[in-house]
């Protein structure tokens, strides 16, 4: 039910993307040991962060963003790098 | 980018740099305010309800102004508690004092406010320099400078002021506060939905350009500490639901579900049948209140709005005192430009202007609300029932007395919550109602 909850909603926003990702994760390894829980894909409204369990490693769908800024109090190791697009990109709102 | 220096860079074009932006310029000085979306209100989220008083104080008579983006001026406001699925209680208070010109408050689409405000502000002689996202402030000798943006600009200023709201990066890279905590602010989450606005009138008891808000407390938040709201807009109705960041992670529940759980209760659903959604959105929410607080001022920078943490979750109130703060920075750099001082001292004027207005007493009384609650969180839960409970025996009708009925309501709640515990919590509540 989530990924459809979610792809619907951000299907309804305006986006200018830029060519270049906002948003990185600082060291892959730490996702892949240490973190047991991954609050960072339940918890982003835009779904921006999706565990592989093949490649082990957290993937990263900045495009998605909707830039709240709660993923870097999320990750309890500190390990997401989310800076403010440059200007002008990202999510534009019509309502708000 | 201008190479003058101004008195003042203002970053955010929120409620809080608006006002600022306008308040300084219409006393004289020379701003730049800079916002990083596309336009003013690209990145911006509320409910919206904003407060026509602290607006008024910065616009006087903006009702009057036929650009100004008001949706419906707010008449009555609801509290619903639910228990459980099926069980709610209404209270609603309806103002005919609120029907005057202007009202109490009223709901906005933030985009066109945001938008609207900016406008005003530029139309008194501040420069708005839209898709600019400020990257650091510049520091000379210890004191503020101007800022640099993520484009590698610079802009020369006698003094910052940090309105960028609840991520504050400047409020960050001034080294005065790190990372909020998850238990300092509260993710909301949102839709607005179109319907056509006989609907709306029909289905609220709404008449011409009346208004409502329903805010939802109980078993709606999961035992989170948050709540769910309906406000009425001209042709559409906002929707969406906050819970504290710490609250969510703990319970681990996606925010998107959560508006899923809040759409579907039985009463929100029917009120937005056929609803159509135009936009969902997420922010963040500053719930730290005073003791998150960072310093409001420093040599060559002031901090304002949602960067301060200044918001009364308890009242849903932000926008409005973004405004006030914003405004009373705008009258400290009018002054400090009066007498060419932009030093520590002479900005101490705008913390004594904040602690002489209404921002700090409220945010004084809020302090510990949060903290009480999560001491016990089970008063979310408990209090909805038990009173939905003590509604049910009063309002059914069976072969005992009502005296048994009565008996039993209270037999409930010394169960359940005993009498000391009960006078504890009204205790630690004490302040949230106030
Ligand atoms: C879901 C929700 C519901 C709410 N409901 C209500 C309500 O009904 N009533 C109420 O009064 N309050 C409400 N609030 C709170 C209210 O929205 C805020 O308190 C208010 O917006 C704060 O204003 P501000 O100007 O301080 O910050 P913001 O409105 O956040 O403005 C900050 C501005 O700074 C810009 N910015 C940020 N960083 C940079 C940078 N580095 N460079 C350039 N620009 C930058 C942003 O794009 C933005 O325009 C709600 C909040 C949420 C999230």
């Amino acid at each position: 039910m989530s990924s459809s909850a979610v792809d619907a909603r951000l299907g309804l926003l305006t986006y200018k993307n830029d060519h270049e990702s906002h948003i990185s994760i600082k060291n892959q390894d730490v996702c892949a040991n240490q973190c047991k829980d991954k609050p960072c894909v339940a918890l982003c409204p835009a779904a921006v962060y999706t565990w592989d369990d093949v490649k082990k490693n957290t993937k990263v769908q900045y495009e998605n963003c909707i830039e709240c800024g709660g993923c870097r109090m999320i990750c309890p190791y500190l390990n997401i790098d989310c800076h403010w697009p440059r200007g002008g990109f990202g999510v534009a709102y019509k309502y708000g | 980018m201008p190479d003058d220096i101004f008195d003042a860079v203002i970053v955010g074009a929120g409620p809080a740099g608006s006002a600022c932006a306008l308040t300084a310029a219409a006393g004289g000085a020379n701003v730049a305010l800079l916002e990083r979306g596309e336009y003013p209100g690209a990145k911006n989220v509320q409910g919206a309800v904003l407060y026509a008083k602290h607006l008024d104080a910065v616009v006087p008579q903006f009702w009057k102004d036929p650009s100004f983006p008001g949706e419906r001026n707010i008449t009555e406001q609801r509290v619903v508690v639910t228990s459980g699925r099926e069980d709610w209680i209404n209270f609603s208070f309806r103002g005919g004092r609120y029907k005057t010109e202007p009202p109490n408050c009223f709901t906005i689409i933030r985009t066109k406010f945001d938008q609207w405000f900016a406008k005003k502000a530029e139309e008194k002689g501040a420069q708005l320099f839209t898709g600019v996202t400020v990257s650091e402030p510049i520091r000379t000798n210890g004191s503020v400078k101007g800022v640099k943006t993520s484009d590698a600009e610079e802009l020369n200023a006698h003094c910052v002021v940090a309105c960028d709201g609840v991520n504050s990066l400047i409020a960050q890279k001034l080294g005065v506060i790190d990372e909020w905590k998850m238990d300092e602010v509260a993710m909301g989450v949102k839709e607005v939905l179109a319907i056509p606005k006989e609907k709306i009138d029909d289905r609220f008891a709404l008449e011409g350009n009346e208004g409502l808000t329903i805010e939802f407390f109980g078993s709606i938040s999961q035992g989170m500490i948050g709540y769910a709201f309906l406000y009425t807009n001209k042709e559409s109705l906002s929707l969406g639901v906050g819970a504290k960041l710490s609250d969510l992670r703990r319970k681990m529940i996606k925010p998107y579900d959560l508006l899923d759980f809040v759409k579907t209760h039985p009463l929100i659903s029917r009120l937005i049948k056929d609803a159509k959604p135009l936009e969902y959105s997420a922010h963040l929410i500053p719930e730290g209140g005073l003791h998150s607080m960072p310093p409001l001022y420093g040599d060559g920078f002031l901090i304002a709005g949602d960067a301060a943490q200044m918001v009364n979750p308890t009242h849903r109130e932000g926008s409005n005192l973004a405004m006030t703060a914003g405004h009373l920075a705008g009258q400290t750099i009018v002054e400090a430009k009066k007498n060419n001082d932009f030093s520590k001292s002479a900005l101490a004027a705008y913390e004594r202007k904040i602690k002489a207005s209404y921002v700090w007493p409220d945010l004084w009384e809020h302090r510990n609300v949060e903290k009480n609650v999560e001491k016990d969180p089970s008063i979310l839960e408990v209090y909805p029932r038990l009173l939905c409970e003590a509604m049910y025996h009063h309002f059914t009708a069976d072969d005992r007395p009502k005296k048994e009925h009565k008996k039993e309501t209270m037999k409930m709640f010394l169960k359940e919550r005993g009498l000391f515990k009960m006078i504890q919590d009204a205790w630690r509540l004490r302040d949230a109602i106030g």
